[in-house]
């Protein structure tokens, strides 16, 4: 890899492009990028040369950001009407951070478009002459903007993946009072109620229970105190003794003491 | 909760030789003595008298920690109530740019169990505070069976015809909803296919028992205690067979509906697996969607192997080997894994919301019941007990009780209270029950007397038991109980000293630790407290009778 970088230096040197930045692209590339490129029979070189040769400037950029899909679940083919929408989405997402509306499909390029549906693509300035956006720009301007480019292909974070383009995970929605505390204070208020309740009826029923058996312990204590010599008195006034009205009208005839 | 196949062979083996006659045993003897633990043994021979307290004892030390199970499953259960499950995402750290650590490391179940639900700490030395969420949840759970006992064994039964039903009606609706899922049949062909090897392992055959003596609740005592309040000509022969019969079924069925849903989230994790593989192929060779399927993952593999050699090389790490049966054998063992396990596979299911509320509705319905049962044991003794009956009323007592064990409860929620539940879950009961049932059936069969005891029994049902019964009570069950507590004590001597599973946050997976000094101590205390009582009482009555022939012999 090495050596093909330093090949690639010397070529771009030729070109006068000295630039550390193309250096440091070398080594900021995916790993099976560049092993791909090698693989595939084309060196980097002609890959560069390919793009110097569609655009007619001299590239200086800072890296190329790279995009890969997962097109499994969405079930659309990819063909140039979707790299054309793609372009389109990129142009629009650099009018809108940059609020500038110069930036038209045409600076939007790909290259390097496989079966799996992951390429490179750059893109360039026309109104400066020779310059392409610098990679930090467009990878600002698609961060700003990953959901409507994530919803224009019905794909999401997990399936549209640009390399290097970190996505930031939404924190959750917490409400104020976690949940669980507010279905354990129910079920709290519930049961509670449910032991008091009982408690108190327990109480009750005590209570009614002491109450009847002092009732009937004075009812006991009244049968006993009319009890005279063995016989009740009930007994006495209903079956014998009729009163003897001489004696009682006696009364007035003794003299009192 | 070990199913494996071969399990099923030496659990019905074990239900015929010792469930079933050991269960008549114990409902024979609380009806005809009509009292609780500790009486109903003292009447059988006054010498008994520690039998009974080892079962008070066991029943109080059991239920000082199996509430923190329906602590845990009330937790579960108001955390079901949010979309999504807070169990199904991992949350993120602290800058946003990615999911904790600990998470990463391992799934989000586990990471919502061993940290937001346990809050676990890396050994048993560091205790750390108590938690007070989960504090909480075991106030609550006490308050429950605080509501259910109050009124005594007549309130309790009404309960349990709530907590014994509804479990059925949730188990169906899981059999339905868990034999529809997708990649139930595997788990179900994983339990019915019988492994012989483990036929041999003795430790099949422990289990097995165990398990009969736990879902049978023999030698805790709640069956004598709710067999003292049935009317004495109840036939409890019949009610002992049906008993054990249904609870069987039951357990099958339960196995059933637990393997189907295993056998989904193992399909579920193996396929995961086996996408994550393919997508990393896909992502690294560039290769078309959809020339690389699980189908022709093998061939695809070999040929990448064959054509990319250097870069396979350095993607070979990555690469894992997915296997069906690998996530199959994961062992389900363990209150914990209980909970994990489950919630792994509700929260993939569709509306699991639903089913996670209706599984840990029904994890506390079954728990609630136990409880029940455990708390009738300590109770029953207690109210029979005319010292404590008379100056207390029954409300008190059931209160002071559930106080009591909710304040020991504490313990198990703080931050190292669940390697202090796994000592209790392990050692306070299994050893004291295997010697607690020996005695009685011993003492049944030879100290009251096979024969009283069968004209006691024919005096209440009207008929005698027939051969099967007495072979069982004399001569298998308690051999059956002696070959086991060898196995025990020769498992624990060739092992050496005991240890823990402990969970390590940096490593995000469970390590192996010695016990510490003092937690043996515990552990030991724990088995001598409750298997001491026997000869303690026996000695206790020993000498109250010597003094008291003495005192005779000197006022004489």
């Amino acid at each position: 890899m090495l050596s093909s970088a330093s090949q690639m230096h010397r070529m771009l040197s030729k070109y006068g492009l000295v630039s550390k930045q193309l250096w440091e692209i070398m080594h900021l590339c995916h790993i099976t990028k560049c092993v791909k490129a090698q693989r595939m029979g084309q060196s980097r070189i002609s890959i560069l040369e390919q793009l110097l040769a569609e655009i007619g400037m001299i590239p200086i950029a800072e890296n190329h950001p790279q995009m890969m899909n997962n097109l499994l679940s969405t079930q659309y083919a990819w063909d140039a009407n979707e790299e054309y929408l793609f372009k389109a989405m990129v142009a629009f997402a650099m009018r809108r951070y940059s609020s500038k509306s110069t930036t038209q499909i045409s600076n939007v390029l790909l290259c390097n478009v496989t079966d799996r549906v992951s390429f490179w693509f750059v893109v360039t300035d026309s109104s400066k002459n020779v310059t392409t956006v610098p990679g930090s720009e467009v990878e600002a301007a698609i961060r700003m903007n990953r959901n409507r480019i994530n919803n224009a292909f019905l794909l999401s974070d997990k399936t549209l993946q640009f390399l290097k383009i970190t996505s930031t995970l939404s924190p959750p929605v917490e409400p104020s009072t976690p949940v669980w505390l507010i279905v354990f204070g129910v079920v709290l208020c519930l049961i509670v109620a449910g032991i008091v309740f009982l408690i108190i009826s327990g109480i009750r029923k005590h209570k009614k229970k002491n109450k009847e058996s002092t009732e009937r312990e004075n009812l006991e204590e009244k049968v006993e105190v009319t009890l005279e010599n063995g016989i009740p008195c009930e007994a006495l006034d209903i079956k014998a003794g009729h009163v003897n009205g001489v004696f009682a009208a006696d009364d007035e005839r003794f003299t009192s003491l | 909760m070990e199913r494996k196949c071969g399990f099923l062979i030496p659990y019905l083996i074990m239900l015929i030789a010792e469930g079933m006659p050991l269960l008549y045993l114990e409902l024979a003897v609380g009806q005809r003595m009509r009292q609780g633990s500790i009486g109903a043994w003292k009447i059988i021979s006054p010498y008994l008298c520690g039998v009974g307290v080892a079962s008070v004892v066991v029943s109080f030390f059991l239920s000082m920690y199996y509430n923190v199970i329906n602590a845990w499953a009330f937790w579960y259960l108001f955390h079901s109530f949010q979309d999504p499950l807070p169990w199904a995402t991992c949350p993120l750290n602290s800058n946003r740019t990615g999911y904790e650590e600990e998470c990463e490391k391992t799934s989000s179940t586990q990471y919502f169990w061993y940290r937001q639900t346990l809050n676990i700490s890396p050994s048993l030395e560091a205790s750390g505070s108590v938690q007070w969420e989960q504090a909480l949840c075991l106030t609550l759970a006490w308050l429950v069976v605080y509501l259910c006992i109050l009124r005594g064994t007549a309130s309790t039964g009404k309960v349990v015809y709530v907590t014994a039903s509804l479990p059925y009606c949730v188990l169906i609706i899981y059999l339905i909803r868990g034999l529809t899922l997708h990649g139930a049949v595997n788990g179900l062909i994983y339990m019915f296919t019988p492994k012989l090897e483990q036929l041999s392992n003795p430790k099949t055959w422990i289990s097995a028992a165990t398990q009969i003596f736990f879902s049978l609740g023999l030698g805790f005592g709640s069956l004598i205690a709710f067999a003292s309040y049935n009317e004495p000509t109840n036939n409890c022969q019949r009610h002992a067979i049906i008993v054990s019969l249904i609870n069987s079924t039951t357990s099958i069925f339960a196995s059933i509906v637990t393997f189907s849903i295993y056998g989904f989230k193992a399909t579920f994790n193996y396929e995961s697996c086996i996408n994550k593989v393919i997508l990393l192929l896909l992502n690294a060779f560039d290769l078309e969607e959809g020339s690389v399927t699980a189908d022709n993952l093998n061939e695809m593999k070999d040929y990448l192997m064959a054509t990319y050699p250097q870069e396979y090389a350095q993607l070979a790490p990555q690469i894992k080997n997915c296997s069906l049966e690998a996530e199959l054998d994961t062992a389900v063992q363990g209150t914990g894994l209980a909970f994990i396990v489950y919630s792994e596979a509700i929260k993939n299911m569709e509306v699991p919301q639903l089913y996670s509320v209706l599984y840990f509705f029904m994890l506390l319905m079954l728990g609630i019941g136990s409880m029940l049962g455990n708390t009738a044991a300590i109770l029953t003794p207690l109210t029979d007990s005319r010292a404590i009956a008379s100056r207390f009323p029954k409300e008190v007592i059931s209160g002071v009780v559930c106080f009591v064990n909710c304040i020991i409860g504490l313990i198990f929620t703080m931050e190292a209270g669940n390697y202090w539940f796994d000592i209790f879950n392990d050692y306070a009961a299994t050893l004291s029950l295997l010697l607690i049932v020996l005695v009685e059936t011993i003492a049944v069969c030879y100290i009251y007397g096979i024969r009283r005891f069968e004209k006691d029994l024919y005096t209440m049902i009207g008929c005698k038991p027939n051969w099967y019964w007495k072979t069982m009570w004399a001569f298998v069950s308690p051999l059956l109980i002696i070959s086991l507590f060898i196995f025990y004590l020769t498992d624990y001597i060739l092992t050496g000293t005991l240890q823990y599973q402990a969970w390590d946050a940096t490593q995000g997976q469970l390590v192996t630790k010695d016990y510490p000094g003092y937690a043996l101590a515990v552990i030991g205390l724990l088995v001598a407290a409750s298997t001491m009582c026997i000869p303690l009482g026996a000695l206790v009555t020993f000498i109250r009778k010597r003094l008291k022939r003495e005192r005779i012999s000197t006022v004489a």
